[in-house]
């Protein structure tokens, strides 16, 4: 699903090993002109004053710096331009010219001084705060991830900043306007799981940002300051590509929103919220026919229709949507209406079902006509039938995601291995899945293992606690080890019921290539964390909750946490002891120990420890429910 | 009696299983109570398996076990789950929900107002939701004694404020709630 632009997804394409603290201590090699390889001569001072050995070859150096920076825009991989930023101090300077887009997957780990000194010519920045399980309410709200310091930093040093996409950071409408403000050429705002703004903001942003392209909310909580933002946008023609708000939970004006809709003739995706009705989708859908992404809105009238009532032909303007590829939407879905889209089905690659309570038979006709689709998002109201139905025609199949309509534990589902079977027989692309369930069998498990090698992504929750394969009543072992064994290119993992010590050490010995690790309720004993802490080589984010690891299984991993982007263990088996030796044999980690609100200062168990690489040691703004150790 | 089969191997994952279920429930009983109320199968005999696994006809009523629900689990985001729980509760006239807001928090809450018998006791969960105190509420003066004002909106938009009308009537045309904050409270009778 092309919610998220490339760099926001979890499977980031940065492997970077620890660049970032060497960065620290990089600087006085020996410059000559021919590059030598840095490691043998680092010191601990970072200075970008010239040495002494530069001054008597200053023509030519010079000369190679230009040409360095000419060869060096060029290279957009963060990898290889970290690996060049290494070479000697002149590659250095070089890249740290060139590079236009910055991207820092964990805000703390650097400040925002740091990083506008050494980047002086940023157009992009990609910034992400909170850890992932922060969405779940499993810590207190005002953690951190605030986007003031770093606005304030851009706003003095990156004048010319056309881009800003924040994941999981806390936006106040103050820092708002005054990114609305400090950018004369501002672009693109993306804001992904981000809170703390409301619609004041978004009108300034509206107001001030003139040469704005992209405005997209994804997933993030608006407050209803009840304020018409949309009618903010400029008169006149706006360059206005993007428009995503089907997050915004306020109603919207929408003859403003139609004004401007009108006046965006470069617009291509646009994604209403619920308060726009299926009569005003039409409206907005004669006007820009052009649209390659289309979030509907409700998908249903705004009032009661009688039998008589004259409607819109919805068919026709679906019919002359030519360019659609990505529908979603629906999210308060009368079935009857969605024949009117079966003229586009024929073009979709993605189609976001996951806020439609629909079931097989009202999924059937649609999802047979949609030969092409590769992103497909639905609710398990479709049942196992409709997930066969999916199976039967989606054969370009790359990601599925799966949800509950009811996110409760229970002993039986309407989805289940019979549905996660059929997909793997039925969709051999499949690349990216995420599977809630009540129950699951280890051999429905096994089966996609086989059939979809390609999976980069398996992400199963069976939603009962501890749930055992419930046709042999074994632990759900064998499938996840299957799945690591088999599933060659698997970067991302989310593993869930009944899972013994065994599963980890499958884990640990196959999943070579692992990055992501979510686990919750799962192991035995401290010997499940070792083994993917001592074989798992890529490891960089770790998430574990509710599982019997303890000061021991966190040690086992100190040769590796330098390489992570962080570890969060909650209701786990952890001290404070435990996490204040690692705290003393890691100084460049910073070490949080969370309390969830009631729980004592001083108490011994350590509820939540989030803990991450960082430059720059404690951060300042710590709330009273954080320690740092 | 064949429980959760979890439970049988030596690992003895019972001890450690993290419930909130009342002590003394055990998973076993309740499925022998599915298994009692499915007239379409014969009762089982003693050392017969009772729960059919995974090849039940789902024409049985399921009673799902009153577990307590674990924070954040299973991992759906707030507003995904919010979306279905308020149309299911819309459909079978349960309940009326409506929104509570506080300035300064950073997400909302919803409270069923069925679920109180009067003023004291919403405003006092209110209390505990945000954890915030109100003051003491008069005729003439308001909320008199904090900086929170509890207000709400009326069916005709308007935004009043919460105990000048009867329960009752409250119940009929409250919307959504606001307890607001400071300054802004001023003039809807804070007292301040």
């Amino acid at each position: 699903m092309t919610h998220y632009r490339s760099e926001m997804s979890e499977d980031d394409d940065d492997r970077s090993p620890p660049l970032d603290l060497r960065c620290a201590a990089i600087t006085t090699v020996e410059s000559s002109p021919s590059t030598s390889s840095s490691t043998a001569n680092k010191t601990r001072n970072c200075t970008s004053g010239s040495g002494p050995a530069e001054f008597q070859v200053a023509y030519p150096d010079q000369v190679l710096e230009n040409v360095l920076e000419n060869v060096l825009c060029f290279l957009t991989s963060r990898r290889d331009r970290s690996a060049a930023s290494l070479v000697c101090r002149s590659w250095f300077r070089a890249e740290a010219y060139t590079r236009s887009e910055l991207v820092i997957g964990n805000c703390y780990a650097v400040s925002p001084g740091r990083a506008t000194d050494r980047y002086k010519r940023v157009k992009s920045v990609v910034l992400k705060g909170k850890p992932r399980f922060a969405d779940f309410n499993l810590m207190p709200p005002n953690w951190g991830a605030h986007f003031a310091p770093w606005v304030l930093a851009m706003a003095k040093a990156y004048p010319g900043l056309e881009k800003v996409c924040l994941k999981r950071m806390s936006v106040t409408d103050d820092d708002l306007a005054l990114l609305a403000g400090s950018f004369p050429g501002f672009k693109e705002l993306v804001l992904v799981c981000c809170d703390g703004f409301g619609t004041s903001g978004l009108a300034v942003v509206a107001s001030k940002c003139r040469t704005l392209r992209v405005l997209d909310l994804i997933e993030s909580e608006v407050t209803d300051d009840e304020v018409d933002w949309i009618s903010y946008f400029p008169e006149g023609e706006s360059s206005l590509e993007s428009l995503i708000f089907d997050c915004v939970e306020c109603p919207i004006n929408f003859d403003a929103l139609e004004g401007l809709v009108a006046r965006s003739p470069l617009l291509k995706k646009l994604r209403l919220n619920r308060h726009v009705s299926i009569g005003q989708l039409h409206r907005l859908m004669v006007r820009a026919p052009r649209l390659t992404h289309l979030g509907t809105g409700s998908f249903s009238p705004s009032d009661v229709v009688a039998q008589n009532d004259q409607e819109p032909d919805y068919v026709s303007a679906f019919t002359a949507a030519k360019a659609l590829v990505c529908l979603s939407g629906f999210r308060e879905i009368i079935p009857d209406y969605l024949p009117a889209i079966y003229p586009v089905c024929a073009n979709l690659t993605s189609l976001n079902f996951s806020y439609a309570n629909i079931n097989a038979e009202q999924l059937k006709p649609i999802i047979s006509r949609c030969h092409k689709l590769q992103n497909f998002w639905v609710l398990d109201s479709i049942c196992d039938e409709g997930l066969q139905a999916v199976a039967t025609t989606c054969k370009e199949l790359r990601e599925l995601r799966v949800f509950p309509i009811n996110a409760r534990e229970d002993t039986e589902g309407p989805v289940s291995e019979v549905g996660l079977q059929a997909i793997s027989e039925g969709c051999r692309k499949l690349q990216s899945i995420l599977y809630f369930c009540q129950r699951m069998t280890n051999a429905a498990v096994i089966a996609m293992s086989k059939n979809c090698p390609d999976l980069l992504v398996f992400r199963l929750c069976i939603m009962g606690r501890h749930r055992p394969d419930h046709v042999t009543d074994q632990p759900m072992d064998e499938g996840f080890g299957a799945i690591v064994m088999n599933c060659k290119k698997l970067t991302r993992l989310a593993i869930s019921g009944l899972l013994t010590d065994r599963a980890f050490s499958y884990i640990g010995q196959y999943g070579k290539l692992v990055r992501t690790l979510s686990v919750a309720f799962a192991g035995d004993s401290d010997m499940g964390l070792r083994y993917v802490l001592e074989g798992c080589p890529r490891l960089q984010k770790l998430e574990i909750r509710d599982s019997p690891f303890g000061d021991v299984a966190l040690c086992s991993g100190l040769h590796h946490y330098y390489n992570m982007r962080f570890l969060w263990m909650s209701s786990c088996r952890l001290t404070r002891q435990g996490c204040e030796e690692i705290a003393r044999a890691m100084p460049r980690m910073v070490v949080e120990v969370i309390r969830s609100e009631d729980e004592e200062e001083m108490d011994d168990n350590v509820g939540i420890l989030y803990m991450y690489r960082s430059l720059e040691g404690a951060r300042d703004d710590v709330p009273r429910f954080v320690t740092i150790l | 009696m064949e429980g959760g089969v979890a439970y049988e191997n030596d690992l003895n994952l019972k001890a450690t299983e993290l419930r909130l279920g009342l002590p003394g429930t055990d998973e076993s009983e309740q499925q022998s109570l599915i298994c009692v109320r499915n007239s379409k199968r014969p009762l089982p005999d003693a050392g017969n398996e009772c729960l059919p696994k995974g090849k039940s006809d789902a024409q049985h009523q399921t009673i799902p076990a009153a577990k307590a629900q674990i924070v954040g689990w299973p991992p759906i985001r707030s507003y995904r789950k919010n979306s279905f729980q308020q149309k299911k509760d819309e459909a079978e006239g349960h309940g009326i929900y409506v929104k509570v807001s506080m300035d300064g928090a950073p997400y909302l809450r919803k409270i069923d107002l069925k679920g109180y018998k009067g003023y004291p006791e919403l405003l006092k969960a209110s209390e505990n939701m945000f954890k915030f105190t109100i003051g003491e509420y008069s005729e003439r003066e308001g909320y008199k004694g904090s900086e929170y004002v509890p207000t709400y909106e009326d069916k005709d938009g308007d935004w009043m404020l919460v105990g000048d009308v009867p329960w009752d009537m409250f119940m009929g045309s409250c919307k959504r709630l606001r307890i607001m904050k400071g300054s802004e409270a001023r003039g809807l009778g804070c007292g301040v």
